[in-house]
Parts: C-alpha cells; sequence; structure tokens
C-alpha cells in the first residue's frame, strides 16, 4: 500500500499523482510495491538478481513506461533493471528515485539500467532524483546507466537532482552507432555538505552520429561537484559538449572535459564555464521591483530550468 | 517631481575615485529631459544613483519630497523608478514573457503590444529566452520594453537608440513622445541623438562627473546646426530619407 509519504515521493520523481497510465513498476523499500504491462510493454522479475527487465515491442508508438522507485526506510537497495527498446518503437521511460530518510542510519539506492535501442528507436528518458527527512541518516544515490543506440535510433536523457541527496555518484555510458542521435541534458543543483559527481562518457563508433550534453549546475553552501564529461569519436561524427555552473558561497565545482577523437572527420567540442550570477542579472531584476533573494531564486530557476 | 541635491558618488577599487561632483537637478513631472554629453562624462552613473545602484557618499536625493537617499533599488522600483540599462544582461533560461511579467505585464495581449512598441513581432520573440542568441539590437528593445511595461514616476533611458536600426527608431521615437503624458512621468532619456534632442523640454549637459550646464533644446540645435553648417547630407539624415547616411557626430 501507498501511504502519503510514498506518494509525494512518486509525484516529486515522476509527475505522478495517482497509479500512472500505462506499463508501471513501483518499488517500495527494496519490495515490489504495483506493475502493470501492457499489451506492448512487458515487465517480468528478473531471475538471477533483484530488478526487472523491461520489453518494448518494436513498432510500439506513443506509450509510456514508469519505474519509480521510493525508500522510506533506513535501507541499503541494488536493482539492476535492463530494457529492451524494439525497433521503430517511440518511447517514454520515466525513473527516478525519491528518498525520505526519517532516521539515522544511511539510506541507499544503488541502480543500474542497461538499455538497448534498436535500430530506428526512439527513447526518452527521465530520471529525477528527490530526498527529504529531517533525520541524520545520510540519502545516498548511485545510479548507472549503459546505453546501446543501434543505428538511426535517437535518444534523449534528461537527468535531474534537485537538493536533497547527500552522496551522488552517477555513472552514465553511452555507445551510438551509425546516424544515431544523442541528447543529454543534466540539471543538478546542490547544497549544505552534499556532493555529487556526475561521470558521462558517450563513444560514437557509427558514422553521422551526432552527441550534445548540455549540462547545468548550481552549487550552494560548501556542497562539492564533479563533472567528468567525455566524447570519443570514432568515426565521422560529430559531438559537443556544454557545461555550464554557478557557483555560490564556500561550494566547490570541477569541471573535466575530455574530447578525444580517433578519426581525422570526428568534430567534438567542449564547453566549460563556471561563475557566480552575474551582478547585472540581479541588479537588473530588483530594479522591477524583486528584492535580491527572489533575484537569485528567479536566475537560478531560470538557469535550471 | 525628482531633485538631486549635492549629489557626489565615488567608486572604491585601489582607492576612491569620484565620479560624481556636486550634482544638483529638479526634475518635474510629465517632462523629458534628454542628458547628453562626451563619453565618461558621467551619464550613466547619474541613472544609477537615481535607480540606487550607486550610493552618493554626500547629497540628498528626494522623490516628491520625500528622502529616498537611504532606500535600496528594491524599494525605489516599487516607488516607482525605473532605469533601462545601456547594456542590459542577457539571462540563460529566462523567456520574454517571464521578464515582462516579471516586469509587471503579465497578460499576454498586452506583452504582445509592448513587443510591438518596441518594433519586435510578438510572435518571433515572446518565447524565447533572452540568452547568447540575443542581438544587441533586440536585446536593447526588450529592455526598453520592461520599463514601458510599468506605470513608472520616473524612468530613465540610457542610450535607447543604440544599436536600433533607423527604421525602428521613428516608433522609438513616438513612443517615448507620448510616453510620459499617460502617466505624469519625469522621463529621462540619456543620448546622442539629435532626433532624440528634438523632444526634450529640458537639455542637461555633462562632462567630468559634472553638470555643466543645462539648456533648451533651441540652444543645442542650434549648436549643432552651426557644426554641422559644412554637412551637406544633414537634413536627410534628420528625416531618416537617406538610410545610408552617417554623420561623424
Ligand atoms: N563602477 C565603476 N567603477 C569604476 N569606474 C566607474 C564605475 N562607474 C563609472 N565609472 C567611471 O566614471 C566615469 C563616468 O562613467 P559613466 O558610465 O557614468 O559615463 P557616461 O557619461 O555614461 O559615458 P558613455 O557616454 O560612454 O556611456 C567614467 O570615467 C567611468 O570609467
Ligand atoms: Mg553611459
Amino acid at each position: 500500500m501507498l501511504n502519503a509519504i510514498d506518494k509525494r515521493l512518486l509525484q516529486e520523481v515522476a509527475d505522478l499523482h495517482t497509479i500512472p497510465q500505462g506499463a508501471y513498476n513501483i518499488r517500495k523499500n527494496g519490495q515490489a510495491a504495483g506493475r502493470q504491462s501492457t499489451a506492448n510493454i512487458d515487465i517480468v522479475t528478473k531471475a538471477e538478481k533483484p530488478g526487472i527487465d523491461v520489453i518494448i515491442k518494436p513498432g510500439t508508438k506513443g506509450e509510456s513506461v514508469h519505474i519509480p522507485v521510493i525508500l522510506s526506510e533506513s535501507l541499503d537497495d541494488l536493482v539492476y533493471n535492463t530494457f529492451e527498446i524494439g525497433a521503430g518503437s517511440d518511447v517514454l521511460i520515466v525513473a527516478g528515485c525519491g528518498i525520505h530518510n526519517p532516521g539515522s542510519n544511511k539510506s541507499q539506492h544503488d541502480g543500474v539500467h542497461e538499455f538497448f535501442v534498436r535500430k530506428g528507436a526512439k527513447m526518452k528518458y527521465v530520471e529525477k532524483h528527490y530526498g527529504e527527512g529531517s533525520g541524520s541518516g545520510q540519502r545516498i544515490l548511485n545510479p548507472k546507466t549503459i546505453i546501446e543506440v543501434e543505428e538511426d535510433g535517437t535518444v534523449e536523457l534528461e537527468m535531474i537532482q534537485i537538493k536533497g541527496v547527500d552522496q551522488t555518484k552517477r555513472d552514465t555510458q553511452i555507445r551510438l552507432h551509425k546516424n544515431a542521435r544523442l541528447i543529454v541534458s543534466e540539471r543538478l543543483l546542490t547544497d549544505l555538505e552534499q556532493n555529487a559527481e556526475s561521470n558521462i562518457t558517450v563513444e560514437l563508433f557509427g558514422e553521422d552520429a551526432t552527441a550534445q550534453i548540455i549540462s547545468r549546475s548550481v552549487a550552494q553552501d560548501n556542497s562539492r561537484q564533479v563533472f567528468h564529461l567525455s566524447l570519443r569519436g570514432y568515426a565521422k561524427c560529430r559531438g559537443h559538449i556544454q557545461c555550464d555552473s554557478i557557483i555560490m558561497q564556500n561550494a566547490q565545482v570541477s569541471s573535466i572535459p575530455e574530447i578525444t577523437a580517433f578519426h581525422s572527420d570526428a568534430e567534438l567540442i567542449h564547453e566549460a564555464a563556471i561563475g557566480k550570477i552575474a551582478s547585472e542579472q540581479l541588479v537588473k531584476l530588483m530594479t522591477l521591483g524583486l528584492t535580491e533573494e527572489e533575484a537569485e531564486t528567479t536566475i537560478l530557476q531560470g538557469f535550471l530550468k | 517631481m525628482l531633485e538631486l541635491r549635492d549629489i557626489s558618488v565615488s567608486v572604491t577599487e585601489e582607492k576612491e575615485v569620484p565620479i560624481l561632483k556636486d550634482i544638483n537637478l529638479a526634475l518635474d513631472k510629465n517632462k523629458i529631459y534628454v542628458m547628453t554629453g562626451p563619453n565618461g562624462g558621467g551619464k550613466s552613473s547619474i541613472a544609477k544613483t537615481i535607480m540606487g545602484i550607486y550610493q552618493p557618499v554626500k547629497g540628498k536625493i528626494l522623490l516628491d519630497g520625500i528622502d529616498i537617499t537611504e532606500k535600496g533599488i528594491t524599494e525605489r522600483a516599487r516607488l516607482g523608478i525605473g532605469y533601462a540599462f545601456q547594456q542590459p544582461p542577457r539571462f540563460k533560461g529566462l523567456k520574454v514573457r517571464e521578464l515582462l511579467a516579471l516586469a509587471g505585464k503579465e497578460d499576454l495581449d498586452e506583452q504582445c503590444d509592448l513587443l510591438f512598441d518596441v518594433g519586435l513581432c510578438a510572435q518571433d520573440y515572446i518565447d524565447r529566452e533572452i540568452n547568447a542568441s540575443f542581438s544587441g539590437g533586440e536585446l536593447k528593445r526588450i529592455e526598453i520594453a520592461t520599463l514601458l511595461a510599468r506605470n513608472l514616476n520616473v524612468a530613465v533611458f540610457d542610450e535607447p537608440e543604440a544599436g536600433i536600426d533607423l527604421w525602428s527608431f521613428q516608433k522609438l521615437t513616438e513612443t517615448f513622445e507620448h510616453l510620459h503624458e499617460k502617466y505624469n512621468t519625469t522621463l529621462v532619456i540619456i543620448s546622442h541623438q539629435e532626433r532624440i534632442l528634438r523632444l526634450a523640454d529640458e537639455v542637461i549637459l555633462v562632462s567630468e562627473g559634472r553638470i555643466s550646464e543645462i539648456t533648451s533644446r533651441e540652444n543645442i540645435l542650434a549648436e549643432i546646426e552651426k557644426i554641422d553648417f559644412d554637412c551637406r547630407c544633414r537634413k536627410e539624415c534628420i528625416k531618416g530619407e537617406i538610410a545610408s547616411a552617417e554623420c561623424d557626430r
């Protein structure tokens, strides 16, 4: 059964107000708390280890899969999920993890998500992290995402974490084949004593593969962020990384670029910038009647949108 | 009425550098003042001091008889003072529509009218982010619109014509011509443009951090006429007939 806290967590990580339409699998405190397959989307429990297989039939269009994970007690949760996105399909997958940790022990969720995006398939994958709870227990999330995109496939990846998570190490590995397209947008806000690390490696194997990574982050208080974004081009391909961070108070941000070309027709660009909120922006909004705090919030919200 | 009494402003870098010295101004409601003078003379600094962006080291600022010297930017904005920046900032992630809403115009139709007033096609701009993709002229127009969005007591425009093409310039001067009438606004326009000078009830000359002269539009125009005696394209230039006419002024 889902209680009020569960429902709030679900809403935060998956924008769900009720049980979702279409296929879903809700995991609560390491246990299955609800599942539904559909005619085109099959969700089955893995036999050999914790986790699920999500199998989407070729040609499935306009359907969605919600697979939220919620933790409302101290727990060490580890899960392996595999997704088979059938050729020519077009689907939305909403994952995400919400932690409510009321106690003093840590709550940790480590998820390994592996995707096979078959020929010509289109997938949008949204992963949102959310943490709350007044206890001193740490909230820890370490997702690992591996995506294989076959010929003509398109993947859009949205990764969002706004406050609430004490420790996160996010590893993302993507392999792009011929004419595959990738767009990654990452949004991160850390505060207090939080630590976040994001490693994204994209390997462009196929001719005319393209990758665009847009990472925006805000680091407040004593928090620390490390970005290691890497593009590796093995064919005639194009890749672009834009990494933009706003730094405040005593925070610390490292942005470590890496672009490697193994082919003379690989075009790879990396742009990274770290800076505080431009004071003219604050002043401009204050001249419209906003207080300094309101101006700051407006700027940060826009930046992380 | 806005009054600046014996205002001096300094900026502190390594040492204190005075940038405005003993500024005295009394600006009436429902009038247009054009502030002009050499680069680095102190025009923008006066505007920023009016807005509360620069704090004076000496002197007082009064709005309708009330001392506002100690009030910050936000409070002055709420009292109806507005300043359109000479170099407006860009905002990653903030849309034109959102900025205009922050300025107080939330209604979509009214927002479109505003964009029209500054010569922008609403459809193309309303949902655009005010980011690096904006051209200089577009940015200036949005900046002007954020002031037109508000019913101000005192509106200061800092070189609004900079970067605005000739065609739109006509529209802009028309907008300024009637702006102050509606809300009894004290309109201050910082400009080097003859066609803006023609709108002035009074012209304020600023140089070397001081007000060097307050004079009438007729005097200033007569002076310009004298300087330009030899420039034959001048008449067409003023009428905007020759788009390519460029004066070296
Ligand atoms: N924040 C500041 N720090 C240092 N110097 C400043 C600052 N603001 C203004 N100044 C100096 O004060 C003087 C006046 O500058 P201001 O911007 O007011 O000139 P202006 O008349 O608006 O010039 P322009 O016509 O070029 O816009 C200049 O010498 C400028 O360098
Ligand atoms: Mg100036």
